[in-house]
């Protein structure tokens, strides 16, 4: 490979297209004979995006087509319908997911809102607050981020039968908030610490309490940070299965879109015509938060990363 | 029920919150004009109250439990946790875990990071990087579906003229290239590999996006200085990228490290485990809730946490400098 030569006349270092200075990547990429390293790109791409594809085009062909020959034919042989959709999405069909839509909804808001705000107050009271025992509890809920939910899910099923509340959204947003809260406190703690404590002070001697200066003062401050935090808590929600396949069981009036297609992929062989119509709504809701967010999203991807 | 029931009782749930924090609030707001000062415990009431019941009291009762057989009557000690070391089945499931620990991040790491490279200042590069970072924004179970239809196998007998089209993209492919087509998730251990591939299609979006912010965050003077000593790029990146990103570079790998030990939702949607393909996460599920081993269950789930917590210490030790 020509990378391997010392390559005096690169010295004084061409512009990239956007007009800055070159990082060290794109020198790499650069000096990495161009045309193979741009293939290499496109057909890391192509891969990429090919299972994707197939299985969007699929979900717009007729049942009988899916089962008798591939997708791809439909570049020579274009053949397409709504009816997967429309079958999904029907209130009245026995194959619709519709029921299943709407469990995702009603689990997913409250499971996103209950965390988020108890969290908010939990993190304001350590950040701000003086009162015993405030660093070792901080420490502790930070530290039990790391319990994986598998070790909780067992003993919380029983806990739910004996005071009444399995087979209900109560069971499944209890469950969703309780492993929410550890790093959503922590977060949000560090978020709260970097407001200047001037300003907390003031307030304090203006005579606000505590309860004022949290709506007045922490909450609109807060936003960006609460925004991006709930963001991440409503996709894990939302793309969660463990916790629903516990909590909600298979049940048509409890079960969310993801128990929903994993059972759709168990019985009678696979019927891809309702599989895909039914993972592309699935997908279609988070992919438009993630992607007008995106922003937020990766910011809160490696804070997240310490979740057990 | 109806959908508008549901929705009401989402309504009334949300209100019925909103009314019992209004009214601690109200509490705490009247003690504080009276002069109290000490009213934190009411603002972290509720998120200790709940962790300690719903994360502490259950992995306690979890540990406890996997002392007990499977009926939950008889105290065995060890004994399932040496099933877990001993029995056949068990070490299956142990080493397709290993597998998934250690081919996953590995891969999806390379991938991104080349991905990153190649990309970085190129035309186009955010729509280039949003392809790779989609499968990110799918849930595991719609990548499972997703792959499960790549990986789909219509019968095949390489003795008879008229076979059935195949529907798989990479069975077609297989067949166009003149081999047999294969049932992939059927034939252990291979079948492992294809589980897996499917979460580094996932997380090779992560590793790209993080490390990309990181490469982009090297100072230009110190690539400039390297080029100045006329090094190779091949050199350039093994001296100077790798090096600078390395504390990403570990934080990437553990975490990605830590999403393969907990993997559940891909091995449930593609093979609920069969065909030897179960790792630790999904035993867990199998024994507790359709094989009535709940005390074998309690044990895969208290070494899931035992394996999580050194590598979560370690991701978070580098997180720390990663973030300098």
């Amino acid at each position: 490979m020509s990378a391997v030569q010392i390559d005096t006349a690169t010295v004084d270092g061409p512009v990239t297209p956007g007009g800055g200075r070159e990082t060290t990547a794109a020198a790499a990429r650069r000096r990495l004979s161009k045309p193979w390293a741009s293939l290499f790109a496109v057909v890391l791409a192509v891969l990429w995006t090919i299972p994707t594809l197939g299985l969007l085009v699929t979900s717009f062909r007729p049942a009988t087509d899916i089962n008798n020959s591939g997708w791809w034919t439909v570049l020579t042989n274009p053949n397409f319908t709504l009816e997967n959709y429309e079958t999904v999405l029907s209130s009245d069909s026995s194959q619709s997911l519709a029921p299943s839509i709407i469990n995702s909804v009603v689990i997913t808001i409250p499971a996103v809102v209950l965390p988020m705000f108890l969290a908010t107050l939990a993190a304001y009271a350590f950040a701000w607050m003086n009162f015993r025992g405030r660093n070792v509890l901080f420490i502790a809920v930070f530290a039990l981020q790391v319990v994986p939910i598998q070790v909780t899910l067992i003993p919380l099923l029983s806990l739910y039968v004996d005071i009444d509340i399995a087979g209900t959204f109560w069971a499944v947003w209890l469950s969703h908030t309780m492993f929410g809260l550890p790093l959503a406190v922590f977060l949000l703690h560090n978020f709260m610490q970097e407001i200047p404590g001037e300003l907390i002070e003031a307030a304090r001697v203006d005579g606000a309490g505590h309860v004022t200066i949290f709506f007045r003062l922490m909450l609109p401050m807060l936003k960006p940070a609460i925004a991006a935090l709930g963001i991440y808590q409503f996709l894990w929600v939302w793309n969660d299965l463990l916790v629903a396949l516990t909590f909600a069981g298979s049940s048509r009036d409890l079960a969310p879109m993801t128990v929903a297609l994993l059972n759709l992929t168990g019985t009678r062989g696979s019927q891809w015509f309702l599989l895909s119509a039914g993972a592309f709504v699935s997908i279609i809701i988070p992919a438009i938060v993630f992607l007008s967010l995106q922003r937020y999203f990766v910011r809160g991807l490696l804070a997240g990363s310490v979740k057990g | 029920m109806q959908a508008a029931d549901k929705l009401v009782g989402m309504v009334v749930a949300l209100v019925a919150f909103a009314v019992v924090i209004g009214a601690i609030l109200l509490v705490v707001h009247l003690l504080e004009r009276r002069g109290a000062r000490r009213v934190a415990w009411w603002f972290i009431g509720p998120t200790l109250l709940l962790i300690a019941v719903g994360l502490v009291y259950p992995a306690l009762r979890t540990v406890w439990r996997s002392l007990y057989d499977a009926a939950g009557t008889s105290f065995i000690g060890l004994g399932n946790y040496t099933d877990i070391f001993t029995s056949g089945e068990q070490l299956v499931v142990l080493r397709n875990t290993v597998l998934w620990v250690l081919v996953t991040p590995f891969v999806a790491t390379v991938v991104g990071l080349i991905y990153a490279i190649l990309v970085d200042g190129a035309k186009g590069e955010a729509a280039a990087k949003a392809l790779i970072f989609l499968p990110m924004a799918i849930s595991f179970v719609g990548a499972s579906i997703i792959w499960k239809f790549m990986y789909e196998y219509r019968f095949y007998d390489p003795a008879v003229e008229n076979n059935p089209n195949q529907i798989g993209f990479i069975n077609q492919i297989i067949v166009w290239l003149g081999g047999t087509p294969q049932n992939f998730l059927l034939n252990s251990p291979w079948n492992n590999f294809f589980l897996i591939a499917v979460m580094i299609w996932i997380q090779a979006g992560f590793a790209m996006t993080i490390l990309s912010a990181a490469i982009k965050a090297i100072p230009s003077e110190i690539t400039e200085a390297a080029r100045l000593d006329g090094v190779s790029s091949l050199q350039l990146f093994r001296f100077v990228t790798v090096p600078s990103i390395r504390p990403t570079l570990i934080v990437v790998l553990t975490t990605i490290a830590i999403g393969c030990l907990k993997v559940f939702d891909i091995v449930r949607t593609m093979t609920a485990g069969r065909y030897g393909t179960s790792v630790v996460a999904n035993e867990f599920y199998t024994q507790s809730f359709s094989a009535g081993n709940q005390g074998l269950g309690a044990a895969l789930a208290v070494l899931l946490f035992v394996l999580v917590v050194p590598i979560i210490v370690y991701n978070v030790h580098h997180l720390r400098k990663a973030s300098r």
